[in-house]
């Protein structure tokens, strides 16, 4: 086993692991907001092997440095109690829940019995360089609509937050 | 390959961050102590031997690993206990990108004196130090304090705020110099532009005067000289990411005793004052590195200094020398920065929560925004002038 | 080289992940992680298979990054939904004092 292939089987057991740590952990919801950053974390390291390399960086500098850190002030400015799982009077859903846990394993089965290697890649793919031009020239609507976005954002949230509009 | 990264990782650990860190913490109770009139750490003695105090790292390594480690009731446990280490790696493996000397060919080996040289070296700072808010936020809800609580989100907040202003105000830089990397970037520092020579560019068909390309009229092509503002701001906001005064405010110590770690004792408190002081040799060594030129001796190119003492010495002799007076100038201007922020925190008093935010939200951030738009006016206006 | 089908099932699987946590749990908070965790997942398929044909399906051509400029626009969007989810959050719980989803039901048929 060359050794990309060892680390992404690492990172792919740790992502796992600590999604569903987030999911079914119950009790703390501070430590579910860590399991969900060790996700993150180890889908950044998937995107390096994958030679995304720009995107690896804003995956750790965005989800990890600004969005799950916004997680865990809201848990603790709110101080929660603890959660609970939801009670069986939806009993559909656990019928859903199983049909579709069989489709992802077959599906999964099919998936994973295929083994396609990549193609080798030109110079810079997935560099900084690369991204940044062809963001700033054939994607530059997508660029211009997210500040738009963005800037929608901010404003919905501080009207939401705040405690009263004067 | 693995043994060339091995051997300068341990160099690294040893030389910049194992030699320095501990030296800082007798180095700023002996200036705390000049500034305030007193005489400082001087007792700590073996067999009589004091050395100015330069013992008091070593017995302060002792006292804090025999003390007891207490973890609070009612705390979380794993994550009280975890949360020093988190606060401390990101510290440690941000060096791996910064070059502490020059790119240089022995016979048919290039080495580059750079543990990783990565296309991206500047972005994986920024993320590895967008981690490291997660060892203040979880030793701060862990503890189960209210002081720590406070002092954790103080400084979740803070260091969200701070990051994207700290990303902005290099932004200029790269433009500069258009690069990412490190190393390629100190090497673009190691030349010189001529203050006037801009002239030329704006005026067609000027010739500027000999004398202006001479020694005076001549500057190192340093980062502070051509982003002077990105510098102060970026300065500020990496400050600000460390959270050292005057950007104390998480760990208030006449407000909120000691913020995120008011309860950790023994060694695991030691992990966050060596985190603290660790995180300045590497503030020291970026900022050097992106805006006092690194590497570099100023005036004299790499090219300049092994053509002359080549004749005299041969080649491979002046190369060697030339590692070495390259690693010493680095070691110099990381000493003089790591100064610089001593006598910051030792200087200024410490800002109210609100102005923190303030200078963030409503100084530094449209201040950069505005030098990223007059650099690209600049750099179309003067093409590759300056 | 990593093979690009695992890379695929692994996104499955944790795209179903985050569908179960949004099904099943009532803390508003965790349900709004459970979807960035289902965004994640959908980054992932979209890196790996800007990875197995970096020319688009056609195969000829230059290499383009098409893929991961979704990624980056599914990161964006994904940061100003949480502002504003997270800012409902904090709504919610200053009217209700909860932030369970199961409280807010009035509008429920």
């Amino acid at each position: 086993m060359s050794a990309p292939l060892f680390l992404f089987y690492v990172f792919a057991a740790l992502a796992v692991v600590s999604a569903l740590g987030m999911v079914l952990n119950v009790r703390n919801t501070v430590a579910a907001a860590m399991s969900l950053v060790v996700t993150m974390v180890s889908l950044a390291g998937i995107y390096v092997l994958l030679a995304a390399y720009l995107v690896a960086a804003i995956q750790i500098m965005v989800y990890g440095g600004a969005i799950v850190v916004l997680f865990l002030f809201v848990v603790m400015l709110l101080n929660l109690h603890s959660d609970e799982f939801l009670p069986a009077r939806q009993r559909w859903l656990k019928f859903a829940g199983a049909l579709l846990g069989v489709f992802l394993l077959v599906e999964g089965l099919r998936v994973l019995g295929g083994f396609h290697e990549p193609p080798p890649l030109p110079e810079g793919f997935g560099g900084y360089r690369q991204l940044g031009l062809s963001l700033y020239t054939d994607y530059l609507l997508i660029v211009e609509v997210i500040s738009l976005l963005l800037t929608a954002a901010i404003v919905g949230a501080l009207i939401l937050a705040k405690r009263e509009i004067d | 390959m693995p043994v060339e990264v091995i051997v300068k990782t341990l160099f690294i650990l040893i030389v910049v961050i194992g030699a320095l860190a501990p030296v800082m913490t007798w180095t700023e109770r002996k200036q705390s102590a000049v500034m305030q009139d007193r005489i400082g750490a001087n007792r700590a003695d073996l067999g009589g031997i004091t050395v100015l105090g330069l013992l008091h790292p070593l017995a302060d390594v002792v006292k804090l690993l025999t003390k007891e480690d207490v973890v609070p009731l009612g705390a979380n446990r794993i994550m009280h206990l975890l949360a020093p280490l988190i606060a401390a790696v990101p510290a440690v493996i941000a060096y791996g990108v910064i070059p502490f000397a020059g790119v240089y060919t022995f016979g048919q080996d290039t080495i580059s004196m750079v543990v990783s040289n990565a296309d991206w070296g500047l972005l994986y700072i920024f993320a590895i130090g967008s981690i490291a808010t997660y060892g203040t936020v979880m030793a701060g809800w862990s503890s189960n304090s209210n002081w720590s609580l406070l002092g954790a989100m103080r400084a979740s907040a803070q260091m969200i705020s701070y990051e994207v202003t700290m990303g902005l105000s290099v932004v200029g830089i790269f433009m500069v110099f258009g690069t990412l990397q490190l190393q390629t970037m100190a090497i673009e520092q190691d030349a010189t532009f001529r203050i006037l020579g801009f002239l030329e560019y704006l005026i067609p068909g000027l010739q500027l005067p000999a004398f202006l390309s001479a020694f005076p009229f001549v500057l190192p092509k340093w980062g502070i000289f051509l982003q002077p503002l990105g510098f102060l701001m970026f300065l500020a906001t990496i400050m600000a990411e460390n959270k050292r005064p005057p950007f104390d405010v998480p760990e208030g110590e006449s407000e909120i005793i000691a913020g995120y770690f008011t309860e950790y004792s023994g060694m695991r408190f030691g992990l966050f004052f060596m985190a603290e002081f660790i995180e300045v040799v590497v503030i020291a060594g970026l900022v050097t590195t992106l805006f006092l030129g690194g590497w570099t001796i100023p005036w004299v190119s790499t090219a300049d200094f092994i053509g002359v003492v080549t004749p005299a010495l041969g080649e491979g002799v002046a190369t060697g020398l030339c590692v070495i007076v390259h690693f010493l100038m680095f070691m110099t201007k990381v000493v003089v920065m790591i100064w610089l922020q001593m006598s910051l925190r030792w200087g200024l008093p410490r800002f109210r929560y609100d102005h923190v935010m303030d200078l963030c939200w409503k100084g530094i951030l449209p201040l950069s925004i505005a030098n990223i738009f007059v650099t690209g006016a600049l750099l179309l206006l003067l093409g590759d002038a300056s | 080289m990593v093979p690009i089908d695992h890379v695929i099932g692994l996104s499955a699987l944790l795209f179903v992940i985050g569908l179960v946590g949004v099904m099943t749990r009532r803390n508003l908070i965790v349900m709004l992680m459970s979807i960035e965790l289902m965004l994640n997942a959908v980054n992932l398929a979209f890196v790996g298979f800007n990875r197995l044909w970096p020319q688009g399906p056609s195969g000829v051509g230059e290499a383009s990054l098409d893929g991961q400029i979704f990624v980056l626009t599914v990161i964006s969007v994904a940061a100003a939904e949480v502002a504003v989810g997270l800012g409902i959050v904090i709504s919610m719980f200053r009217n209700r004092d909860s932030v369970n989803i199961d409280d807010v039901s009035l509008l429920r048929w």
